[in-house]
């Protein structure tokens, strides 16, 4: 049996968007190593809903690293110490016996607080819905083989579409820009056949909305490679920036009366 | 709170210009940023011609003043101009949208990838601004010169850089621009897009390399004649 640990959490607590927040001290006693993070705040809040205290509000869902729900940020960096590894998925172990442990938001004009440790993410979703989809039309599919994609291609393809939108990126990023998720899915539809219709608009109509919503903008620093839990790299920002400029300099207004015969 | 809360922006941010789009403001300060390392780089090379003498520099600068009938050094001039006016437009409104997308900032963010370099490009970019303005008081000018003979370039290069205090500020913005050109001239491939595995390490060495070159060499001009080698 290894020896359970005894913390000090730092824990940012805000009521909601509009109040401002602070830093709150609770101790966690009596920890397991074998605890996952979040294990760990849900007995930190058993402990304060027993006192009569309001729990610490967090985001969560899967619990097993695939959602990209969990979102805090721990000891300054997102997702905590390990590299490629959730909240959800980050143990009690990567932490010392009389350790302390920070615990804030993502912090970015785009991610208003909600409450507490969580914030709200829907400018990813607005991201998408601007541009981050094919259309296809519906019906049975068709055989797999009749498309033919290269074994690359579809590698980078899955590597980019590894990305599970949790955010960590801006929120490593000095500057809060949100371009290594916008750029993920960017390129996980670039790379295959499916994505070349709307190849030119997806890249205009996002980064349009990506600026829209306020995030930051790259400067190159690459935190937010190091904190991506999925390991997403810089090179699609590269291939993102050269979209947009390959589609900005062959831009052409929608054409009216195309088809009519 | 954003607009972009309510709706998707959709079809008129599309029509939101290259220039206003981040992106597009990135690849402005690439481009200019490409035309402001390749002019230092020329200029140190230029400036060889003090290690060759009195004659071979005064005659560098004649040729200078004089190529396409006097009009080149405008041309030059003007192209610099535009690009430092750019360059310094792209810089400015792109930190302040950074600024303002991170109104809280965190306790304690560790930074794990980036570089000194590259966290403090506003601040050597601001110094070389500034030393962009006093070198040309200082030897196009010759305002803030000690003794400024227009018709001696190297006579004004080496009583300029005779004044040790003169000679420090020079050496401080050379090591300004070597930290703002090793992340500049990297970062600049990314923002036109030109990324690749196989290239990777050539784009990190191109910006090493010519950094060393450029700020090695114009370092050792102040110290040349502050030790009487160029004298």
């Amino acid at each position: 049996m290894s020896k359970h640990l005894n913390l000090t959490l730092h824990v940012w607590r805000q009521k909601n968007a509009k109040c401002d927040g602070k830093f709150v001290e609770y101790p966690a006693e009596n920890i397991s190593p074998d605890m996952s993070f979040l294990e760990m705040l849900d007995v930190v809040n058993e402990g304060l809903i027993r006192k009569g205290e309001e729990p610490i509000t967090f985001d969560h869902d899967c619990r097993e690293g695939i959602c990209g729900t969990c979102s805090m940020v721990i000891n300054g960096r997102p997702h905590g110490p390990r590299e490629r590894t959730t909240t959800c998925q980050l143990h009690m172990r990567s932490f010392k016996d009389g350790d302390s442990i920070t615990l804030e938001p993502w912090r970015a004009e785009a991610f208003p607080v909600i409450k507490d440790l969580m914030v709200d993410r829907g400018a990813f979703d607005r991201i998408i819905a601007a541009g981050g989809f094919i259309s296809v039309p519906t019906g049975s599919p068709q055989d797999a083989n009749a498309l033919p994609i290269p074994k690359q291609s579809a590698d980078l393809s899955m590597d980019a579409a590894a990305c599970i939108g949790c955010g960590a990126c801006v929120a490593a990023c000095p500057n809060a820009s949100a371009m290594l998720f916008v750029s993920a899915k960017i390129s996980h539809l670039g790379h295959l056949p499916q994505g070349q219709p709307e190849r030119h608009i997806r890249v205009r109509d996002m980064i349009a909305q990506m600026d829209a919503e306020e995030f930051g903008t790259c400067t190159n620093h690459g935190e937010c490679e190091a904190a991506c839990p999925k390991g997403i790299k810089m090179e699609n920002i590269a291939r993102m920036n050269r979209d947009f400029i390959k589609a900005s300099l062959t831009y052409r207004p929608a054409t009216s009366g195309g088809g009519v015969g | 709170m954003s607009v972009a809360e309510q709706s998707i922006a959709g079809a008129e941010a599309r029509g939101h210009g290259f220039l206003a789009s981040s992106v597009g403001r990135k690849v402005v300060m690439a481009a200019t940023g490409v035309i402001l390392f390749g002019f230092v780089t020329v200029h140190m090379l230029g400036n060889l011609t003090s290690y060759m003498g009195a004659e071979a520099m005064n005659h560098y600068a004649e040729f200078l003043h004089t190529m396409i009938h006097g009009m080149g050094i405008w041309v030059f001039r003007a192209v610099l101009l535009t690009a430092v006016g750019l360059h310094i437009w792209a810089a400015t409104t792109l930190t302040l949208d950074n600024m303002a997308a991170r109104p809280v900032g965190y306790r304690n963010q560790k930074n794990i990838a980036s570089t000194w370099a590259s966290r403090t490009m506003r601040w050597s970019g601001v110094i070389l601004a500034a030393f962009i303005v006093y070198h040309l008081l200082h030897l196009t000018t010759g305002t803030v010169h000690p003794n400024f003979d227009r018709a001696n370039p190297y006579a004004n290069f080496v009583n300029g850089f005779k004044v040790p205090a003169a000679a420090a500020f020079y050496i401080v913005a050379q090591l300004c621009l070597g930290l703002h050109m090793w992340h500049g001239v990297w970062s600049c491939t990314q923002s036109f897009g030109l990324a690749h595995p196989r290239y990777d390490s050539l784009r990190r060495n191109f910006a090493t390399g010519l950094t060393v070159l450029v700020v090695g060499v114009n370092i050792s001009y102040p110290i040349a004649v502050l030790t009487g080698f160029i004298h």
